[in-house]
């Protein structure tokens, strides 16, 4: 069978499972797309900026537990994506991202829309390749999607110049993959596994920390499982949300410099730390001379790299997240289970009190608006069961804080690279890969201006976005930092010239809801929620909340500003 | 803290990009590279990528890592605490006028040098060793006047029975 190197890239995409991609032509694409136009059974959205293809994609891997797949042209559509991919890079998400290239003969000559976008994403890939021949295409897009799902999931770049896809070869099914300088790690060691059951057995004041690496690797039940039969409180990374019930009595709330006061405390004064899938990002340290000071760290991680990082830990384990908790939990079972919630009565005491005495709290009063509040209605209204996706700032952390996930792949956030503009095509991402799901994008009036024009994608595609905008008139988070570290100099940090949201969203043919008044606060989200279709709740919030509890940069997560 | 030198021997697969995703690795995270040195092997599609890199005893376990993470690099072999040898080629073309012309013969003689080139007022030396001996011949033709020198980076083999480097070829079984 001849196929051309675009009905080759189909069909390749299509054999890994995947119905949707997210993306935008050009000049060095209009093959594919020639090719996407004749066949069936996979769905192309349109995007309006290439960054949003890429986060769309994002979302669409996250919701979904497999690869998402962004199809842009040369040049301007493959520099354009690099924020995408770079975020993908730093929280470890499966993405194959295809890009048109000039010619093979013109490489090099500084041809029209020719970037070499291999040089450019080298370092914020996992892996990427130049196609220079096309008998070679089918078995390195296998490879891509290979790279991208396995061991540290991440993003995969593949340049396709244009000649390579209206080249017609002999379609041959790739081999199985097997790569000679690849072998990532699953099975972890089992003298460690013994080890930490050892830890486990002996120690008093236990916690977990579980991390995206938890939810990548789809072991939150194991997870939650070992928590219960060893009764160890857990707290998580941003990335871990969802990992461990968020309503269940053993959770600490999310670790860090906006972390809940008990789960930085818990981790400043536990004896034994079992981190999972985490990779113990500054954000979540703080000091690290001052972090975990009293406790034996295990940690679990299927990339060697992540360990000895930025910590000492007493009890690596190279290996799959899952296969490392269940091996736990055999091990565990195999003794008397019962011997392992040693009078842990003690420590869950003291993190009850820590608990009672500073929760997570604010005042909402009858005239201004809390953005907390808007949150806490939102979560009640979805019963929890929304999937969420954020921005960057104020309204990524009060979203981390204040809506309770109870269930993995149900929050998406940039967390590790922070890009604003994130939420919304992520949010269309996510809503395609679960059509029956309430999508939530919570924003703030400032980064939903940055990657605004996928209003006309969701509109378009018919994927019916719930957009919660915290409008404050400021870059928040910034404003923030401005008020306790900088003097309150709020410099370029007021956005007090913004489009009228309401009106913009009729403008793209959105609905678009407007609340001023705490008492109107649910009505506005019932409204919001219950409209079929894609809608901007644009809350006007309390312009100088800040968000608290804080650790400063750089300081000992056990020291936090509480107001 | 103090730094150490550390000799790495590193396989790789020979195609285009793969040199640029090491040092791009070492630059991006800060890492140095004192001396690098790239060429095929006995096996067709791999080269080794010899290293010399300088840096606090905790960081060198990083690199390592890092470079194995890196899809194309096969294996990483730190000889630093092994039994390796190791060569440095270098040429020198120093000064030779004629009073000084015995002198240098000498030392060409002393450290098993060759001269490969020969002028009306220079040679041109090649030497070949560990870095201590090119290091110790520099010193020694510093004061003739060397004019320029060409320098590889070092190369290095584990010694143990060569167990390292065969393994790879497939010989040896």
């Amino acid at each position: 069978m001849k196929l051309t190197g675009a009905q080759i890239l189909i069909k390749m995409i299509k054999a890994e499972g995947i119905d949707t991609i997210f993306g935008y032509p050009g000049g060095a694409v209009i093959d594919i797309y020639d090719a996407l136009a004749k066949q069936d059974g996979l769905h192309h959205i349109l995007v309006r900026h290439e960054q949003g293809a890429v986060h769309a994609a994002d979302g669409y891997a996250r919701a979904n537990n497999s690869v998402g797949v962004a199809l842009v042209t040369s040049g301007p559509g493959a520099t354009n994506t690099v924020t995408g991919i770079a975020s993908a890079h730093s929280d470890s998400i499966p993405l194959v991202v295809f890009t048109g290239q000039v010619p093979t003969a013109l490489i090099g000559n500084d041809a029209f829309q020719e970037v070499d976008i291999v040089g450019i994403t080298r370092p914020c890939t996992k892996h990427n390749y130049l196609v220079k021949d096309v008998t070679k295409l089918a078995s390195i897009i296998k490879e891509a999607f290979h790279l991208a799902r396995s061991g540290r999931p991440g993003p995969v770049l593949v340049d396709l110049p244009k000649d390579i896809q209206n080249t017609q070869v002999a379609f041959k099914e790739p081999k199985e993959i097997s790569l000679k300088s690849y072998k990532p790690n699953y099975k972890p060691n089992k003298k460690q596994l013994n080890k930490v059951v050892d830890l486990i057995g002996k120690a008093k004041r236990p916690v977990i920390f579980a991390g995206g690496g938890v939810i990548l690797s789809q072991a939150s039940s194991d997870l939650t499982r070992l928590a219960k039969m060893a009764d160890i409180p857990v707290t998580a990374s941003l990335m871990g949300l969802g990992a461990f019930p968020g309503s269940d009595p053993l959770w600490l709330g999310m670790l860090g410099m906006h972390g809940t006061y008990r789960a930085n405390m818990s981790i400043g004064h536990c004896d034994l730390m079992i981190a999972a899938g985490v990779r113990f990002d500054d954000r979540v340290t703080g000091n690290i001379e001052k972090f975990a000071p009293e406790a034996k760290i295990v940690q679990i991680d299927i990339d060697p790299t992540s360990i000895h990082k930025n910590i000492e830990v007493q009890c690596p384990i190279v290996g799959d997240c899952k296969a490392a908790l269940k091996g736990i939990i055999q091990l565990m079972e195999d003794k008397n289970p019962e011997d392992f919630k040693n009078d842990r009565q003690q420590w869950l005491n003291r993190i009850e009190e820590w608990k009672d005495t500073t929760p997570l709290k604010y005042e909402q009063d009858s005239v201004v608006i809390k953005p907390q509040f808007v949150i806490e209605k939102l979560y009640e209204l979805t019963k929890g069961d929304a999937i969420i996706t954020t921005e960057v700032g104020q309204n990524q952390m009060w979203a981390a804080q204040y809506y309770h996930f109870n269930k993995p792949n149900h929050f998406i956030t940039s967390g590790g690279l922070g890009v604003m503009g994130f939420g919304l095509p992520a949010a269309i991402g996510a809503k395609a890969a679960c059509p029956d799901k309430v999508v939530v994008d919570v924003a703030g009036d400032g980064s939903i201006q940055m990657n605004i024009q996928e209003l006309m994608t969701a509109i378009e595609s018919k994927i019916d976005v719930k957009i919660v905008i915290l409008n404050n008139q400021y870059l928040g988070m910034v404003r923030q930092w401005q008020e306790l570290f900088y003097k309150k100099v709020y410099s370029f940090t007021h956005m007090e010239n913004a489009p009228d949201f309401v009106k913009l969203a009729e403008a793209y043919g959105a609905k678009g809801l407007r609340c001023t008044r705490p008492d109107e606060v649910v009505s506005t989200l019932l409204e919001g929620l219950n409209y079929e279709g894609t809608v901007i709740m644009d809350f006007a919030v309390d312009r100088e909340e800040s968000v608290y509890p804080m650790v400063p940069a750089g300081g000992a997560i056990t020291e936090m500003l509480l107001v | 803290m103090k730094t150490n030198s550390y000799l790495l021997s590193i396989l790789v697969d020979d195609e285009p990009g793969v040199l640029s995703r090491i040092s791009g690795l070492f630059s991006g995270r800060g890492f140095n590279i004192d001396s690098l040195s790239v060429a095929s092997t006995a096996e067709p599609d791999v080269s080794r990528i010899t290293m010399v890199t300088k840096c606090e005893p905790h960081i060198i376990e990083q690199i390592k890592k890092q470079l194995h993470k890196l899809i194309n690099v096969i294996t990483v072999n730190d000889l630093t605490d092994k039994k390796y040898v190791q060569r440095q080629l270098a040429l020198i073309k120093v000064n030779a006028k004629s009073e000084k012309k015995a002198d240098i013969l000498r030392i060409v003689d002393i450290f098993r040098c060759k001269i490969v080139d020969v002028g009306l007022s220079h040679y041109t030396i090649e030497v070949s060793g560990d870095s201590e001996k090119h290091d110790a011949i520099v010193s020694l033709l510093n004061p003739m006047g060397i004019i320029e020198i060409a320098s590889t980076g070092s190369i290095a083999l584990a010694r143990e029975n060569g167990k390292h480097s065969l393994k790879l070829t497939g010989k040896n079984k």
